[in-house]
């Protein structure tokens, strides 16, 4: 095992022994990149290689030098007995969503391809004043529209470093495969209707969607606003609760994030988790499929995502927590229909500043006048997927059919959020302290397979989009790997603000799971080199 | 999905591009009309669902009060540390002016 493939905290009690240097740790995952990632993704046109299709391309942006001076003013700190900070000399990404001040900040979108943001957002802020150090930034579905990262304007679109074949999930697909394929240790992701949950899942790593609102947004280039959450991908529940700890929290600069003390995540890992309350729900073990003649036909999930949930409630069960079983929740079908009327409404609006005037994209075709260069400029540098948002988002908010569309989802959104409320009411029949669930409804799938197909790729979030709608907090964590050899990611969700807990359910499973056969299995890139 | 299942007719898709100041060529338009209608036949699962007229709207998950949400503040005036960063971003900026092509003037009716 290489410096690159510790987890986080290991490394930072290295560094704090003075046993390595935040530099030599940078260089291990320098290293890593150079061997594994190949070339980052471009807007320039060409096809892939055939060594193309055996790399991750994780990046879009790398910032080398930034980093190196980072980790030799981390080196410099403890060298003289100073505070570094939690997360000093710790390598990490961002996915490409977020504005990071003189950086390339592309939404992975031709329209902001050339855009250098003029301030960097409070959570990668935080993060550097943590002292974590910023290796680049990474790819995605553009604007964080899909769930496999092949929308990016920038190609190659990462790949899954457990099988480059595959796809790593989306949209934070970059930031699952760096960590994943041991390029960095943390990544900051985003996570809409599963954007980080369900990429973490396909790679085998931690994937946290905080509670809306405990991580500001400010920065964050802005997909469904009142959907959107910032969160940690890491290899294990003690790095990512690490990484909340330096996130979370008010915010002046955002009205959204609330207002609640953090409490100490790291703490909270080593807590006995006996007498908590998980719950087991068969509308999470029922999945909704578009069939060919534009039918919903609803199935079990595979045999192997099951057999993952419930060996995992016997783990918990013999921890001491209690299993309740058949908690209703039966919206949960709907959060899909509900999400392509609001996240698209939300997206359209968001978009509508994209202009070819301020900032961005502008054509370099003859325009008689503005309209022309809204429309040439928009048409040029907006991918398909955000131009299907834009227009899905203007159709079902239109006067004439806002109360069909618009003001329905928003009715419905409020029932999915009952289902969740009332399986977490202390005082209520069930009393859940989280709901254990399949992250997804198959393993990652192979690339170039459901692209194109908007609506069944939308289907792959069905089990982490209904979190987001309500509110509450999510995370998948890697319990195995399934026929194909790919990794399963099961979730936890909670009430509101409850990351403590569902960390502390995590780091448990771990700690019980630490011995599997499985654990032992490394990802194909690196087997290979 | 035949012709006459189409809730979005090549008529409201053109209206519908003109309002969202697009420009497609004819593969894109294809491609995305084709899938607003399929993405129009999953939400139409909301039909289903027996909706109580007294269910409210909520345009977002985590209810905000007092507790968890800042209260309102007085606008404060802050300056720009740094304007240039913001105006080279402009694909077209001269003497403190954002430039753009003609804008037509149309009479009020």
């Amino acid at each position: 095992m290489e410096l690159c493939d510790l987890s986080a905290v290991e490394v930072r009690d290295l560094l704090l022994e003075k046993k390595v240097s935040a530099v030599e740790v940078l260089d291990a995952c320098q290293a890593r990149i150079d061997a594994v990632d190949g070339r980052p993704g471009t807007l320039e046109p060409g096809g892939e290689t055939k060594e193309d299709a055996q790399r991750v391309h994780a990046f879009i942006t790398r910032t080398p030098e930034l980093a190196r001076a980072q980790a030799e003013a981390v080196d410099k700190q403890i060298a003289a007995g100073e505070d570094s900070g939690p997360l000093a000399g710790i390598p990490f990404t961002v996915k490409d969503i977020f504005c990071v001040k003189d950086t390339p900040s592309t939404a992975a979108s031709r329209i902001l391809a050339n855009f250098n943001a003029p301030y960097t957002a409070t959570a990668v802020e935080r993060l550097q004043a943590a002292g974590a150090l910023m290796l680049g930034k990474v790819n995605l579905d553009e604007f964080t529209y899909g769930s496999s990262s092949e929308s990016s304007a920038f190609q190659p679109s990462p790949r899954n470093p457990w099988d480059t074949t595959r796809v790593p999930g989306g949209s934070s697909g970059g930031s699952a495969a760096s960590v994943a394929a041991g390029e960095a240790f943390l990544s900051l992701g985003t996570d809409t209707a599963g954007s980080i949950r369900q990429p973490a899942a396909f790679c085998g790593v931690v994937g946290l969607k905080p509670t809306y609102g405990r991580v500001s947004r400010y920065g964050l280039i802005a997909f469904g606003s009142s959907l959107d959450c910032p969160g940690p991908l890491a290899r294990n529940a003690k790095d990512a609760a690490l990484m909340l700890q330096a996130m979370a929290g008010p915010d002046p600069r955002d009205a959204t994030a609330a207002t609640l003390d953090v409490p100490d995540y790291l703490a909270a890992l080593e807590k006995d988790i006996k007498g908590k309350r998980i719950g087991l729900s068969p509308d999470y073990f029922q999945i909704t499929f578009p069939q060919a003649d534009g039918a919903y036909s609803q199935q079990p999930v595979p045999e192997e995502m099951r057999a993952a949930v419930l060996h995992a409630a016997d783990i918990y069960r013999a921890l001491g927590a209690e299993i309740v079983e058949d908690v209703p929740m039966p919206n949960t079908r709907y959060g899909i229909p509900v999400y392509f009327v609001i996240s698209r409404v939300e997206a359209a609006s968001n978009l509508h500043r994209y202009d070819g005037v301020k900032y961005g994209y502008r054509t370099q075709q003859a325009v008689g006048e503005l309209k022309d260069l809204y429309r040439k400029s928009r048409g040029e540098g907006f991918g398909l997927q955000p131009k299907l948002r834009i227009l899905m988002g203007m159709y079902v908010s239109a006067a004439q059919y806002s109360e069909q569309y618009y003001r329905r989802a928003l009715r419905v959104r409020t029932l999915i959020r009952r289902d969740f409320e009332e399986a977490f009411d202390p005082q209520g029949k069930y009393r859940l302290d989280a709901l254990l669930t399949s992250t997804t409804p198959t393993s990652a799938f192979p690339i170039q397979d459901v692209y194109g197909d908007s609506v069944l790729m939308q289907y792959a979030d069905q089990l982490t989009v209904p979190a987001n709608h309500a509110g509450v907090p999510g995370i998948s964590f890697p319990a195995g790997f399934g026929a194909d050899g790919l990794p399963i990611g099961l979730q936890l969700l909670g009430p509101d603000y409850s990351e403590a807990t569902l960390l502390q359910l995590t780091h448990a499973y771990e700690q019980a799971s630490a011995g599997a056969e499985w654990r032992k299995k490394r990802p194909a890139v690196l087997e290979v080199r | 999905m035949s012709e006459k299942e189409q809730v979005i007719t090549p008529e409201v898709f053109d209206h519908l591009v003109q309002l969202a100041a697009l420009e497609l060529d004819e593969e894109q338009a294809d491609y995305l009309r084709r899938e607003l209608n399929s993405q129009l036949s999953a939400i139409r699962e909301l039909e289903a669902i027996q909706l109580d007229p007294e269910t409210p709207l909520a345009s977002h998950g985590v209810p905000y009060d007092g507790n968890n949400s800042p209260a309102l503040r007085e606008d404060v005036w802050q300056a720009c540390e740094d304007v240039e960063a913001i105006t080279r971003q402009a694909p077209q900026f001269e003497d403190g002016y954002l430039i753009v092509p003609d804008i037509p003037h149309t009479p009020l009716e």
